[in-house]
Parts: structure tokens; C-alpha cells; sequence
């Protein structure tokens, strides 16, 4: 009978730890902005079918990078997660912070328990009424949360991202600011100063969706005639 | 929710939020209990929908009362609710249940929505709310029937749809009106007699009212028009640009001229 070789638990999370960073590191990049419209979700992809930006529930949005298959699992399950709850309790009853929490024990169970960690890192965005109730959570591939506080970066070169994000980011901005904000960003070491519309997905929770726009559901999907328009409107 | 490490995931995955339910948490749907032997007691029904199209889109109404046997369980019900934003659906039988198929049926419209990432066609839509009518047959069985009326606007052919269910389940497309309740009969009539085809979207709403006044005129389980604590029924209209519930101020408008003209008539019958 052969024998195992020992590694140590050490040694063993950081190469789970290695491997699902380099996977992450791979992808496009997401990027979520809370501006005095609302929470503004924008990723670089080129694919107008295949969505890294999701619904989860009324106030609720999902925004992920790293490999499709994982966070899409992740996303339908958030989605039921959250129309169990609301359905069984109240809507009001469904927060981010449940959902996060429920996102990290997956992920942290993965991480720990299965042959490969999820090579996926995950944001889940609240609108509030005020800014101050907005809620911006930021998941890893091992299960850490993290509450962040006016933006998220996550995906291939995050760093260089979110130095560009962090130097120009202020609480009043708003959504045209916060998208064009986003897409200079996201050309971090291209060859151009700014994304077109056409090579970004992007969406937004609208702050008061109830007096705004007739819908307790804040998510809407942005086509790129929508984001042409908010890139030429002023910021 | 479920562990999304599971292998057999992408055979769990499914669009349906009422097929979740049925696997991880069937104590939570409305229908699907065993009841136990006996008489069920007597519990709120609510009464009269009417629903009619008009020129570019569809109508429901529905009064405001549910009854108890002989008494008013509530005069401020409602019977009339948003499928989605593009279809509404009305419900008669028994109130709870009516209710909670209501939220389910909300739900699940929702989340195939939030699953698929596109809505569900509206005939789509006419069968799962069949298929929630057929689960709830035992209870129809039992006493406890529920029957809804759905109206909605198709995007693929661009009209104004009307499908009405009996208690197996079964879907009949209605073509110009339908209503549903106990008060039906004498909706139907009126709605015979004052339907024309396209209707301006205020006249069909003029139309709902009445039919809805000769309803309860009738049936005791209909509640009409009640200045006194200024309630009105409650109408939903739904068109290519969603649907939209139709003001208080104008129903008490429509509601005022038909009670002034019937009175100005000073006819008996």
C-alpha cells in the first residue's frame, strides 16, 4: 500500500490560495462604484449574452470575475437563496449581509473541503436611500469578506485599477461620472485612454427606485446605447 | 440554499422557483398539504373579476369585498395584483390561498426572470399558473377552490391577452372579456351589452366599473362602489409600456358618473 505523502495545512492552503489567485488573475476585470445615483456595476466584457453582472434581488446586485461556470452556480444560488427568504419571510427581509455571509460559508467550504477551490472572487452591492446605507461586500475564493467602503476593484490587475478608481473617487459623484470614472480605469495599460461602450457590461441599482422609477426592483441592465449616452453626458 | 460544490448541480438547476420549493422546501408552497378529514371552516372568498381588452392593451378589475358565509370578512381586500410588469392576474375562491398562489405565482415569474436573464413568453406565463391551479386541486377538492383570471400583453403578436382557468387547471384563452366569481353571471351581461371593440383605454375602464356595479348590484358577495369610506374597485391596465394601476381619483370619477346616471334613469331593475 502506498503512502501518502504529508503536507503540511500550511503548505496546502497556500497552494489552493496560489492556484485560485493566478485563475482570478487571468480574467477582466469588475468594477463597483456607489455614487449619489446609486451603485454602478461595470465589467470589462466583451460577451453581450454571457453576464458577470447579476439581479439577485429588489436591491441587490451581484458583480463576479474568474471562471464563468462558478460564479454563474454561485449567482443561481444567490438568486434562490434570496426568493426563499423573501418569499418566506418578507422582501424587506432580504439583506446583502445574509447573502454575503451565506456566500463566504460556501466559498470557505469549497476552499477547505473540495479537490479545487473556486477560482471566482464575488461582489454583492446593496443600495440604500442615503449613501451611507449602501452596502458593498467583497467575497474571495477562500471564503474572507470584506466590507468595503465606496468602491470594489476585483479581477486581473485590480491594483492598477483601483489606484486609478481611489484617486478620482468622491462621494458625489454621479452615475455618468462614476461609468466614465470606471471605463478610464479599466483601460489601465491599454493603448487607449478609455473603453468603448460596446466592450463593457454594465448595470446599476438606482438609489429610491420606488419614487424614481415606479419599481421596488432597483437593478436595471444598461444596453450600450444607455452607456454611449451616459459617456457623452457631463459629469 | 443548496451547496453549489454538489456535483449533480446542473441537474438540480432549474428556472422554476415552485420546482425549488417542491424539492428543498415543500412545507412553503400554498397548496401540497394533506389535510386532515372533516369540514373545512368557513374562511374569507373574494368575488367578482371582470377583465376586457381595449384598443392596444388588456383591463382587470375587481370589487373590493370578501365574504364569510353570510357576512363581510372585508370590505378593503384586494383582488387585483401584478403578475409582472407586463401581465396582472385576479383571483376568486378562497382568499388565503388565492393569496399565497398570488405570491408564489409573483415569485416565480421573478425568478425565472432573475435565472434566465429574459422574461418568460406570456403563454409561458399562462401555463405556470396552470400548473399552480392543477397543485391546488386536492384543496379545490376539499372546498377550497381557487380560480384566477390572467391578462397580459404579448410582445410577440402585440395585442392584449385573456386566459381564464378552471379548477383542474385547464386554460382557456377568452377572446374580448371574461369574468370570473360569483357574481360573474351578471358581469357577463353587462360586459355583453357595453363591450365594443376598440375601446379607449378610458372607456374600457368605464366599462369594468359597470359591469362591476351590475355585479354587485346582484350578488350579495360583490361590494359596490362605497362613497362612504370612498373605496373604488381596484383596476389594473396593462399596455406595451407595462402595467399600470389605474388611479383612485379617476375611479371615483367613473364610479360617481355611473352612480349619478343610474340614478338620473330612476329605474328599478
Amino acid at each position: 500500500m502506498t503512502q501518502q505523502f504529508y503536507v503540511s495545512p500550511e503548505q496546502l492552503m497556500k497552494d489552493r490560495a496560489d492556484f485560485a489567485r493566478k485563475g482570478i488573475a487571468r480574467g477582466r476585470s469588475v468594477v463597483v462604484i456607489s455614487c449619489a445615483d446609486g451603485i454602478a456595476l461595470i465589467a470589462e466584457n466583451p460577451s453581450p449574452s454571457l453576464h458577470k453582472i447579476g439581479e439577485i434581488y429588489d436591491k441587490i446586485a451581484f458583480a463576479a470575475v474568474g471562471k464563468y461556470n462558478e460564479f454563474e452556480s454561485l449567482r443561481q444560488a444567490g438568486v434562490r437563496y434570496a426568493d426563499v427568504r423573501g418569499y418566506s419571510y418578507d422582501r424587506e427581509d432580504v439583506t446583502a449581509r445574509g447573502l454575503a455571509s451565506v456566500y463566504a460559508q460556501s466559498l470557505g467550504a469549497v476552499f477547505t473541503a473540495e479537490q479545487k477551490p473556486f477560482e471566482v472572487e464575488l461582489a454583492v452591492a446593496e443600495v440604500g436611500f442615503t449613501q451611507e446605507q449602501d452596502h458593498l461586500y467583497r467575497l474571495t475564493f477562500d471564503g474572507s469578506i470584506a466590507d468595503e467602503n465606496g468602491f470594489v476593484v476585483m479581477g486581473g490587475l485590480a491594483d492598477q485599477i483601483s489606484d486609478v478608481v481611489s484617486g478620482a473617487w468622491e462621494p458625489e459623484l454621479t452615475l455618468a461620472g462614476a461609468m466614465q470614472l470606471a471605463l478610464r480605469a479599466l483601460a489601465t495599460n491599454k493603448e487607449v485612454d478609455e473603453l468603448p461602450a460596446t466592450a463593457v457590461e454594465a448595470a446599476v441599482l438606482y438609489r429610491a427606485s420606488e419614487s424614481n422609477r415606479g419599481s421596488r426592483r432597483a437593478f436595471r441592465r444598461l444596453l450600450p446605447e444607455d452607456m454611449t449616452r451616459l459617456l457623452t453626458e457631463e459629469s | 440554499m443548496q451547496d453549489p460544490s454538489a456535483g449533480p448541480l446542473a441537474t438540480q438547476a432549474t428556472s422554476s422557483f415552485t420546482e425549488h420549493l417542491q424539492r428543498s422546501r415543500p412545507e412553503l408552497l400554498p397548496f401540497n398539504q394533506s389535510l386532515p378529514a372533516g369540514t373545512v371552516p368557513p374562511s374569507p372568498h373574494a368575488t367578482t373579476i371582470v377583465a376586457l381588452t381595449y384598443a392596444g392593451g388588456v383591463l382587470m378589475a375587481g370589487d373590493r369585498r370578501a365574504t364569510m358565509g353570510n357576512i363581510i370578512a372585508s370590505r378593503h381586500i384586494e383582488k387585483v395584483f401584478p403578475a409582472d410588469e407586463y401581465s396582472v392576474l385576479g383571483i376568486a375562491g378562497t382568499a388565503g390561498l388565492a393569496i399565497d398562489i398570488t405570491r408564489l405565482f409573483q415569485v416565480e415569474l421573478e425568478h425565472y426572470e432573475k435565472i434566465e436573464g429574459t422574461l418568460l413568453s406570456l403563454v409561458g406565463k399562462a401555463n405556470r399558473l396552470g400548473a399552480m391551479i392543477r397543485g391546488n386541486l386536492p384543496m379545490a377538492m376539499q372546498g377550497m377552490a381557487v380560480v384566477p383570471l390572467f391578462a397580459g400583453f404579448d410582445h410577440g403578436s402585440g395585442v392584449g391577452r385573456l386566459f381564464s382557468y378552471d379548477v383542474t387547471g385547464g386554460r382557456y384563452e377568452e377572446q374580448e372579456h371574461h369574468s370570473v366569481g360569483s357574481g360573474s353571471v351578471f358581469a357577463r351581461g353587462a360586459l355583453k351589452k357595453l363591450w365594443k371593440p376598440n375601446l379607449s383605454e378610458e372607456n374600457a375602464v368605464a366599462v369594468a366599473v359597470e359591469a362591476l356595479y351590475d355585479a354587485a348590484d346582484d350578488d350579495s358577495a360583490t361590494g359596490g362602489p362605497d362613497p362612504v369610506r370612498q373605496l373604488w374597485p381596484v383596476v389594473y391596465t396593462v399596455n406595451r409600456s407595462g402595467n399600470r394601476r389605474v388611479p383612485e381619483r379617476d375611479l371615483a370619477a367613473v364610479a360617481g358618473a355611473i352612480v349619478e346616471a343610474r340614478a338620473a334613469a330612476g329605474r328599478e331593475a
